[in-house]
Order: structure tokens, then C-alpha cells, then sequence
């Protein structure tokens, strides 16, 4: 598994890619292949306030459901529309298409990882 | 905790990718690829299923048949030799102790095809109500592997070299493969054709690998089987059938024939409870536990949900008070969402082949 070494990531299992003032969030490659096959999404709307480390939606498999925890505080400005019917884009595409929302932030999470450190809390985790 | 049990065929899934998990005290394979991926494949083409661990029993002797027709809910009166049913062992009160599918061997002699978690209960069970005949619990040395999917007639007959169009649903044949007896059963539990194969555990491997070199034959896990059950309608024990509830409860009246006094046939006049087939609103599924409620009230209670790949929607069924069956409409009280729900007709997925007539000329 490659995480893209742009990102920061959340214990949770969540990435966020800060540009600029905005930032898009996502869940990892990690967590959709635990989940498996991912089959709704229940992400933010637009202009909802998110906080960090706070829950924002949830993410459910064929087998199981996940809570999307925010990894950073804002106001959402975007969400992504086509995993309403197709959310098994983020099985195959979690840190591209299978984006879930942007949010102008005003805070990150103090308790995120970079890639080389989220590589091996998952290594941790998987065993 | 007791030893987790592997069947003959753990090995390969592990050296194959699958995601494993324990299952009714075995470590079961519950996806390879993907459960959508294996779900789709079964509908259209064919899978296999490792179904090692459900338990085989042979019950015999002269005279058996009108003592297990006790024993069990089974018809068995006309059931011919190469035929086989379903059924149910009963409690006293009409509850159930487990689903089966009985084979009629030679009428003094048949198999039980029982469920894993209940093998250990449905085998003393049976067996102190069937004293004075032979009851042989032969699960260690049978291996089940299951063939499902709408291609697996020709799969089948080409890996056999045998015609199966003469085979009807639920019937079997004794025959042989590489010089091992092998039964083939036109059963299974996807709503497609396919077939149920019993052989002795030290050729498993050999059979499942032999049938994976037919490229339209790929493996499917647990996950997948139960996504397929539930589209077509099938219940699964543990979720839709329990020691709580009779067959009438759960919608299969329809199966209850059998004229013989069997042990709980009495208790199937009450119904406090009915099973009822919904489909939700959305691709949200609810989860086995989940509250069913009608104008605020709560009414029943999930017992499986998931969504259904077939059909792009999810699907549930539940126990409703008896009082609230004739409703049509609920409201699924998830730990996450409320879900409206709507009753509908079985099988959710209408377009499966599994009792598709095959012309036996062929």
C-alpha cells in the first residue's frame, strides 16, 4: 500500500491534503480495505461546521459501518456528489476521485501523522 | 475458548488472499476479491464456496423412515430415493432447533445436512429420538463444496464428462471423479442454479482446484453467500430462524406438509410474531438488532440487512408483532438513521435461475 506522502493522516484513518486555506479530506487506503466494499456515504453537507476529531458522517461497507471522523475544524465547501451512487470509487480510488469533502479550515487536528509515521500505525495495526 | 477448526481447504484460502474470519467456530474464508465482485460473478457466471463446515449425519436402519418422520418436520412419506427436502428439526413448542435438507438414500437410510453451529444439539437430538436406529455423524470425513451460478450446469458437465440435465432441483446423484464416490446435489443457497457436492475431505482440494481450472469458475467467500441468500430470500439460522419461533412464523408454512405427528407440530398454531421481507428506502442498510418502529412505536426488530448488490438497494427481514403484520410501511430505527421500509414479495431478487428446467434430452 502507497500513501501519498502529500497527505496527513488521522489515527482514524482519514487523510487530508491542505491547500492553501482549504483542505480535502478522504479515508485511506487502509480503511476501505478494512471496510471492504464500500456502499454509502454519509458525508457532510455544504457550509456544515466540522470539528476537529469530531464525528462528521459515516461510511458504510457491505459487511460493517464506520464513523468519518473530521480531521479538521472548518466550514465544508464542497462534497463529493458521485459517491452518492457510485461510492465504490473510494475502493478503488481513496486519495483521487473517491474524495469525500473540502472544507476551508480554521484548525487542523493536532494529532496528525505523516506519511512515513501513518505507514507504521498501520503496520500496527494490521497485525 | 475452544480451538478454532479449519477445513481441508483453509490453507489454499490463505495463500490466496481471501480475509478470513471465524465462523460458528471455524475459520471460514468471507471474501476474495471483493464481496460485490464474487456476488457478481456467482450471478453470472459461477463460484465456488467452501461449505466444509456444515455437519453431515447419516441416520439408518429398516424402518427408519416412519421414525424420522417423528423426529423432523420433513414430508418424507413420498420422497424418492434420489430426492432430497427441507426442513426443520422442532423443539417441543414448534421453535427451531435447526434447518436441514434430508436425503433419501435408499428409504432405510438418509443424510441430514445440518448447519455447524447447531451440529453438536441437532446430532444429540436426533439421536435420542431416533434410539434403536444408526445415526453416524460423518462431518469430519465429508467435504462440502458448493457450485453456484447460472453457467454451472456446463461446468459441471464437462468436469464430470456426465449429463446433469436429467437432475432436477433438489435431486442428487452418487457418482464418481478421479475414482472418489462423488455426490451431486442441484441445491444450493444463492437463488441460482447450481450444485452442492459431497466427497470425502482427504480429495477436497483436489475437487475444489479441479473446478477452479474452469476459467468461468472463480471462489467466493462467505460474505458474498450471505449477500446471495438474502436476495433470494433464504433464511439464514441464528438471524431468521431461532428455538423463539416456528416455521409459520417465519413465512415457510407453505412447507409445513408432512402428515406424521413430528415432535412440535402442535406449537405452530401460535404465532406471536411474523417474519416480514423489506426493502428500504436507499442504499443505507440496517444491521441485525435494528428496532422496527410504527408511528413511534416499536414493533419488531431486524434480524438480517444488507444491501443488495443485485438490485442497488438495501433489503432486510424482520420480526413484526403478529398484530402489525398486515402493515406495509415502518420505519427502521438504525444506531445512525432512521430508514422508511416498505413490505414486499420474496425473493427480493425475482431473476435467479436455481429451479430453471433443464431439458433432460439434451
Amino acid at each position: 500500500m502507497s500513501n501519498p506522502a502529500d497527505l496527513k493522516y488521522s489515527k482514524s484513518h482519514e487523510w487530508v491534503r491542505v491547500e492553501g486555506d482549504e483542505a480535502t479530506v478522504g479515508i485511506t487506503a487502509f480503511a476501505q480495505d478494512s471496510l471492504g466494499d464500500i456502499t454509502y456515504v454519509e458525508a457532510p453537507a455544504v457550509d456544515d461546521t466540522v470539528s476537529a476529531e469530531g464525528e462528521c458522517g459515516s461510511i458504510e461497507s457491505v459487511k460493517a459501518a464506520s464513523d468519518l471522523v473530521s480531521p479538521v475544524s472548518g466550514t465544508v465547501v464542497a462534497v463529493n456528489e458521485a459517491l452518492e451512487s457510485a461510492p465504490e470509487v473510494i475502493n478503488k480510488d481513496p486519495y483521487g476521485e473517491g474524495w469525500i469533502f473540502r472544507v476551508k479550515v480554521s484548525e487542523l487536528s493536532g494529532d496528525l501523522m505523516d506519511a512515513a509515521a501513518y505507514d507504521a500505525f498501520c503496520e500496527q495495526e494490521g497485525h | 475458548m475452544a480451538d478454532i477448526l479449519n477445513t481441508p481447504l483453509t490453507a489454499w484460502h490463505e495463500s490466496h488472499g481471501a480475509k478470513m474470519a471465524p465462523f460458528a467456530g471455524w475459520n471460514m474464508p468471507i471474501q476474495y476479491e471483493g464481496i460485490l465482485a464474487e456476488h457478481k460473478h456467482t450471478r453470472e457466471s459461477a463460484s465456488v464456496f467452501d461449505i466444509c463446515h456444515m455437519g453431515e449425519f447419516i441416520i439408518s436402519g429398516p424402518g427408519v423412515k416412519e421414525a424420522l418422520m417423528k423426529a423432523v418436520s420433513h414430508s418424507l412419506a413420498e420422497l424418492a430415493p434420489g430426492r432430497c427436502r427441507y426442513g426443520f428439526i422442532l423443539n417441543e413448542h414448534g421453535g427451531v432447533i435447526d434447518d436441514c435438507i434430508i436425503y433419501n438414500l435408499d428409504n432405510d437410510s438418509y443424510m441430514v445436512v445440518v448447519n455447524a453451529a447447531c451440529a453438536d444439539i441437532d446430532f444429540k437430538t436426533l439421536s435420542s429420538r431416533l434410539a434403536g436406529f444408526s445415526c453416524e455423524d460423518i462431518s469430519a470425513q465429508t467435504a462440502k463444496i458448493d457450485l453456484q451460478g447460472p453457467k454451472s450446469v456446463e461446468i459441471m458437465e464437462a468436469f464430470l464428462g456426465e449429463n446433469l440435465h436429467d437432475l432436477p432441483y433438489f435431486a442428487f446423484r452418487d457418482t464418481t471423479w478421479q475414482g472418489k464416490p462423488l455426490k451431486v446435489s442441484r441445491t444450493g443457497y444463492t437463488g441460482e442454479l447450481g450444485y452442492e457436492l459431497y466427497i470425502d475431505s482427504a480429495s477436497a482440494l483436489d475437487l475444489w482446484e479441479g473446478l477452479l481450472k474452469d476459467e468461468r469458475v472463480k471462489p467466493a467467500g462467505l460474505g458474498a453467500r450471505d449477500t446471495l441468500r438474502m436476495e433470494a430470500g433464504l433464511c439464514l439460522y441464528g438471524h431468521e430462524l431461532d428455538t423463539e419461533h416456528t416455521p409459520v412464523e417465519a413465512g415457510l408454512g407453505v412447507m409445513m406438509k408432512s402428515q406424521a405427528d413430528y415432535v412440535g407440530k402442535a406449537g405452530l398454531a401460535t404465532v406471536r410474531e411474523r417474519l416480514l421481507p423489506l426493502e428500504v428506502e436507499g442504499r443505507r442498510a440496517p444491521r441485525h438488532g435494528d428496532k422496527l418502529a410504527l408511528n413511534g412505536e416499536e414493533v419488531g426488530r431486524i434480524t438480517s440487512g444488507t444491501f443488495a448488490p443485485s438490485l442497488g438497494k438495501a433489503i432486510a427481514f424482520a420480526w413484526v408483532r403478529a398484530d402489525k403484520a398486515e402493515e406495509t410501511a415502518f420505519t427502521i430505527v438504525t444506531p445512525r438513521a432512521k430508514l422508511a421500509a416498505h413490505v414486499t414479495t420474496l425473493p427480493f431478487y425475482k431473476k435467479g435461475t436455481a429451479r430453471t428446467k433443464l431439458n433432460p434430452a439434451k
